[in-house]
């Protein structure tokens, strides 16, 4: 069947179809020096109660403290004592330790599945020490940051990766999925930027409430191409709710750069413009920008101004996940190019250039946290790997999907547990 | 099947659809490609590799992660006269596109009176056995064969699958074409914990070069048999078929390819022949689509069954990860089911 409209009016011009196209390739080189980065302190900082059309230039530009010359500069510098700032640096290089290890630990077959946030770490923990700790978070996949930072055990995070006896989540969970209410960490899932709405929902209950507490959520560049984020905005803009909506745009979403989300168009932050959101472009590798953003939010919010979209220009250093090879789609080079740096090396220059740190203290640091990530490691494999028996009682798998057991989930579990006894000769459902 | 040309290339499940797509895209210039990751890098399983390549941009590009927009584009490209083939990553990212697939591309024929059509070919992988957990493992068949307007396809062999993919793609209504995943490089028997087997040595790894289609609505005889019918598809086809020749059973095997629309009469033949009718599905039990086969095979053969009707089927929990094996509806549960068919 020939399309209806093939005969084109020859008056007219030929149309022609734009399919978006990275800039380099593998075997490429890289050069981003078509990226304006701005200068760091040249962004003004306007009181949190601003109106968004006001925020045109820190929506399109970029808020940068951290300079060159290692320094903080600016009306973004978020002041924060020496302790926070190693406290800072010891999460992000906690994070980096852990996604190591565990990404090792899916290569030697003892889970399924595991990604990695390395060169985004700033971007999670960064907000998560700028919000407070009962503040209500709704991640993605990839703000493992935000746990650590909040001190949730890693022997739990190694549990569910594991999905093995002790993962609190009972082995249902793709690993990483994680959940934790005890520290305001909603449970992940695994489908694009539907926890985005859900975040604006909860935000708008506790200001129905009149409670103090504010919602953030974090989602890629890529998924804001999906309808619940722009149903989130909507909802957070009609409700003036007090929310935190933090777009992690690393460049990459699986093999589609971010043209394909619209960034050959617009900045991330300035969707939030159009919806009248309060919106802040920041450099996602700047742990003290992505402080002081977030604080700026936060502070927005609980003055009752409303919601604020914050983009973290960032780079996905690694592979989507452990099911991907980025080697296939995109040039090497990037991740050395980048012109916004590692966000741990200049979290760490900043400190040994205040006085406040030195070589030395940072090997040590990071042989501590691959010790402690490696112990864990030890401690949580006696609850068992993933397949290797050690697992939740089959009983388990029919729990939780209604509050009561139906009939007809009673009879499955005690099919289950039949096949299990002919196929083993025994339940055995402890290995 | 028309003009088959017999040779011994074989090619696992990917390849074929692989080989299906290119094809289509040489035949038919109103063919397009879409999805998420299928351009330059040639789809997360590679079953466009190769092909934006050979086609250009226009014909085979990667979309937003978008499945509302990817389906609703796909029918706006079907109006104007072209017939698009999106990929939906997972069948577990289906839903934002789902009322786009049922209100839209469903009803376009009918509520337009032909005016317009919706010629689209939805194809997504499905079904669990790789430790996808809950968003990389579901069987949602039964969400569509619901649906008045839609096609589902669902093949079980690498030479089917080019088969079907290519009546599909050609046929003029939507098609929501499922490809179990847990199949694409070789047929799995449900014992999970034996070696993996390649698609190399299965018969039906034979693809012929070329263009050919296998018809949409007609089902597979995969093995004759005496003592009982087995209603399967997918990758379940496989399972039946290693646990009936383990049991030394002689089943009739049916892989029904397509469940809208139905081969009623090869399963009525074969019920009617047999008395005994086990449904094998790995999605969820309660309103699957083995309820309706159940009803159908009721409704038209009772008087010739012998045993009540046995549905084998995933349990009605999300998909979880790691007692995977023990939610699959593997060799255990339907030797159970086979026994209690034959026991009188």
């Amino acid at each position: 069947m020939a399309g209806q409209g093939t005969s084109a009016d020859s008056n007219r011009p030929a149309l022609a179809l734009h399919v978006p196209e990275p800039r380099f390739r593998p075997g490429d080189p890289a050069d981003f020096s078509h990226i304006d980065i701005g200068c760091p302190g040249d962004q003004p900082r306007p009181d949190e109660n601003v109106h968004p059309a006001q925020m045109t230039g820190l929506a399109y530009g970029l808020v940068r403290v951290l300079g060159d010359d290692n320094l903080a500069h600016g009306p973004w510098n978020p002041r924060l004592d020496p302790e926070t700032l190693r406290r800072m640096l010891g999460h992000m290089a906690m994070v980096r330790a852990f996604d190591e290890r565990m990404f090792r630990g899916q290569r030697q077959g003892k889970t399924s599945f595991y990604m990695k946030c390395t060169g985004e770490e700033a971007t999670s923990i960064a907000p998560a020490m700028a919000l407070a700790s009962d503040d209500m978070v709704f991640p993605s996949y990839r703000q493992q940051g935000i746990l650590i930072a909040r001190g949730y055990p890693l022997l739990e995070m190694i549990n569910q990766i594991y999905s093995n006896r002790a993962d609190k989540l009972k082995g249902r969970q793709l690993p990483i999925m994680y959940s934790s209410r005890e520290h305001s960490f909603f449970s992940i899932s695994g489908n694009l930027a539907t926890q985005c709405p859900q975040a604006v929902g909860w935000a708008m209950a506790s200001a129905a409430r009149g409670d103090s507490r504010i919602a953030a959520t974090w989602v890629g560049e890529g998924s804001t191409a999906e309808g619940d984020f722009h149903s989130a905005c909507t909802f957070a803009a009609v409700y003036n709710a007090p929310v935190i909506l933090n777009v992690i745009n690393n460049q990459w979403a699986i093999s589609s750069f971010s043209g394909f989300a619209g960034a050959e168009r617009t900045t991330f932050a300035a969707r939030g413009l159009g919806y009248g959101i309060a919106a802040l472009r920041v450099d996602g590798n700047d742990a003290l920008a992505c402080y002081a953003a977030a604080e700026w939010a936060a502070n927005r919010a609980r003055g009752n101004h409303g919601p604020t979209l914050i983009e973290y220009f960032t780079y996905r250093a690694e592979g989507h996940s452990t099911s991907d090879d980025p080697s296939g789609y995109r040039s090497a080079q990037e991740r050395e190019e980048w012109p916004l740096g590692d966000p741990v090396n200049r979290l760490k220059k900043h400190l040994v250039a205040i006085g406040e740190w030195d070589e030395e203290r940072h090997a040590i640091m990071d042989l501590e946290c691959a010790e402690t990530v490696k112990a864990t490691t030890k401690e949580a494999e006696k609850n068992g790997i993933l397949g290797h028996g050690l697992h939740h009682p089959f009983h388990t798998m029919f729990e939780d999907v209604y509050e009561e057991l139906p009939w007809h989930l009673e009879e499955q579990a005690e099919q289950a547990i039949r096949e299990r006894i002919a196929k083993f000769g025994t339940e055995r459902p402890f290995g | 099947m028309s003009a088959e040309v017999i040779t011994e290339r074989r090619l696992n499940m990917i390849e074929a659809i692989n080989e299906a797509l290119g094809i289509m895209l040489e035949r038919d210039p109103d063919v397009i490609i879409m999805g998420e990751d299928v351009g330059y890098f040639g789809g997360v399983f590679r079953a466009t590799a190769g092909l934006q390549a050979k086609f250009g941009k226009t014909r085979v590009f990667d979309t937003p992660i978008s499945e509302c927009g990817i389906i609703g584009v796909a029918v706006g490209m079907g109006a104007y006269g072209l017939r698009p083939v999106p990929e939906i990553q997972f069948a577990d990212y289906i839903y934002p596109g789902l009322d786009q697939l049922v209100s839209e591309a469903a009803r376009l024929r009918y509520r337009s009176a032909g005016d317009y059509i919706a010629p689209l070919t939805v194809r997504s992988p499905f079904g669990g056995g790789i430790f996808g957990g809950q968003t990389h493992s579901q069987s949602p068949e039964a969400l569509f064969t619901h649906v008045a307007g839609l096609k589902t396809v669902i093949p079980a062999t690498p030479h089917d699958a080019k088969g079907l993919l290519i009546a599909a793609i050609e046929d003029n209504d939507p098609v929501i074409f499922f490809e179990p995943k847990r199949i694409y490089n070789g047929p799995f028997s449900g014992y999970y914990d034996k070696p993996v087997e390649p698609w190399k040595k299965h018969p039906d790894s034979v693809v012929p070069e070329g263009y050919y289609k296998v018809p949409l609505g007609k089902a597979r005889v995969v093995q004759e048999g005496e003592a009982l019918t087995v209603l399967a598809y997918g990758t379940m086809v496989h399972v039946a078929e290693a646990v009936c020749k383990a049991k030394g059973v002689d089943a009739e095997i049916l892989d029904l390819r397509t469940l809208v629309p139905l081969d009623i009469k090869a399963i009525e033949a074969s019920v009617e022949k047999t008395g005994r009718c086990l449904i094998v599905h790995e999605a969820t039990r309660t309103s699957g689509f083995g309820a309706e086969l159940s009803a159908l095979v009721t409704e038209r053969c009772f008087y010739h069954l012998e045993a009540p009707v046995e549905r084998v089927t995933g349990f009605d929990t999300p998909y979880p990860h790691s007692l995977e094996w023990a939610y699959f509806p593997g060799p255990v549960r339907i030797g159970e089911a086979i026994d209690k068919l034959l026991k009188d």
